[in-house]
C-alpha cells in the first residue's frame, strides 16, 4: 500500500548536506526533489522550485567556493507551510560582495545582437521566481533565507 | 555532451541528448556545437526536445552560441519543453531567439 501523505498534510521539514564541487547542485536537487516528491508538485511548480535552488546553489559553488579555494558544506533546510517552502541555503564560504544581496536585475534584450548579455540572470530568477528574500552574513556564515510560494495548503 | 548534428536540405540540425544544460556542463555544451558547426549552413536549428532544464548558465551559453555563430549564421531554436520555454520568457529571452513548437515546424518555416 501506498504511504503517500495526503494532500492536506503538510511534510516534515528536512535537511539536505553536499559538499562544494562541479556535480554538488546537481546531487543536491536530486537529493531535495526525493524529499519534496510527496507533495506532487506540478510541472511549474517543479521548474519554480528546481531554478531558485539550482540558481542559489550555483551561485555558492561559483562564488563562495571558488575554485581557488578549498570545498566546503552547503546546507538546505526546507520547510513546508500553508504560505509555500521556506528555504534557508548556508555555507561557509566567501561573503556576498558588501555583505548585500545582488540588485538582479535584469539586462535590456533591446541592444545590439554584440551586447546581448549571457550572464546575470541569476539573482534576477531567484528574486522573480521567490519571496522575502534575505541575506544574513553571521560568524562567517553565509545565509539565504527565501520563500518559494508554491504547494499551498489550506 | 552528448549531441547530435546533422545537415538537411541545407539546415544544420542540432539534437541536444542531454536532460539538463546547466552550470555542470554550459562550458562543454557551447565548445561542442562550437566545433560541430564549424562548417555549417546559414541556418541551425537548436533542437532542445530532450532538455527538461536550463539554468542560467546554460541560458548564457545558447546566447554566447547564437553571438558566435552570427553574422553568418542564424541560430533558431525548436522543441523548448515548459521548464526551458519559461526560462527564455522570465529573462526576455524569448524575445531575441526565434522559436519553434517542434523541430519539424522549424525546419518548415526555413523551406517557406
Amino acid at each position: 500500500m501506498s504511504l503517500k501523505v495526503a494532500q492536506a498534510d503538510m511534510l516534515e521539514p528536512f535537511v539536505v548536506k553536499v559538499t562544494s564541487g562541479p556535480l554538488a547542485v546537481r546531487k543536491a536537487l536530486e537529493l531535495v526533489f526525493d524529499q519534496l516528491s510527496p507533495l506532487t508538485l506540478d510541472v511549474e511548480e517543479t521548474s519554480t522550485v528546481e531554478l531558485v535552488l539550482a540558481e542559489a546553489l550555483n551561485n555558492i559553488v561559483e562564488h563562495a567556493y571558488p575554485p581557488a579555494d578549498a570545498s566546503g558544506p552547503v546546507h538546505i533546510n526546507i520547510r513546508h507551510c500553508k504560505d509555500g517552502l521556506h528555504v534557508q541555503l548556508r555555507d561557509r564560504g566567501r561573503a556576498m560582495p558588501d555583505h548585500k544581496l545582488p540588485k538582479g536585475q535584469l539586462h535590456s534584450c533591446d541592444v545590439d545582437f554584440s551586447d546581448l548579455p549571457e550572464g546575470g540572470f541569476g539573482w534576477f530568477l531567484i528574486k522573480d521566481l521567490s519571496r522575502d528574500v534575505e541575506y544574513t552574513r553571521l560568524d562567517g556564515e553565509n545565509r539565504l533565507k527565501l520563500r518559494i510560494a508554491v504547494a499551498f495548503r489550506r | 555532451m552528448e549531441l547530435q548534428i546533422k545537415t538537411e536540405s541545407n539546415v544544420c540540425i542540432v539534437s541536444i541528448h542531454e536532460s539538463r544544460i546547466d552550470a555542470a556542463v554550459a562550458l562543454d555544451f557551447k565548445e561542442a556545437v562550437r566545433q560541430g558547426t564549424l562548417d555549417a549552413p546559414a541556418e541551425v536549428v537548436l533542437d532542445l526536445t530532450q532538455v527538461g532544464f536550463v539554468d542560467s548558465s546554460g541560458l548564457g551559453a545558447i546566447v554566447a552560441t547564437m553571438k558566435h555563430l552570427a553574422p553568418e549564421r542564424r541560430l533558431v531554436l525548436a522543441g523548448l519543453t515548459p521548464p526551458v520555454e519559461k526560462v527564455f520568457r522570465l529573462t526576455r529571452m524569448d524575445s531575441v531567439f526565434q522559436i519553434h513548437l517542434t523541430l519539424e515546424d522549424a525546419l518548415r518555416a526555413q523551406c517557406e
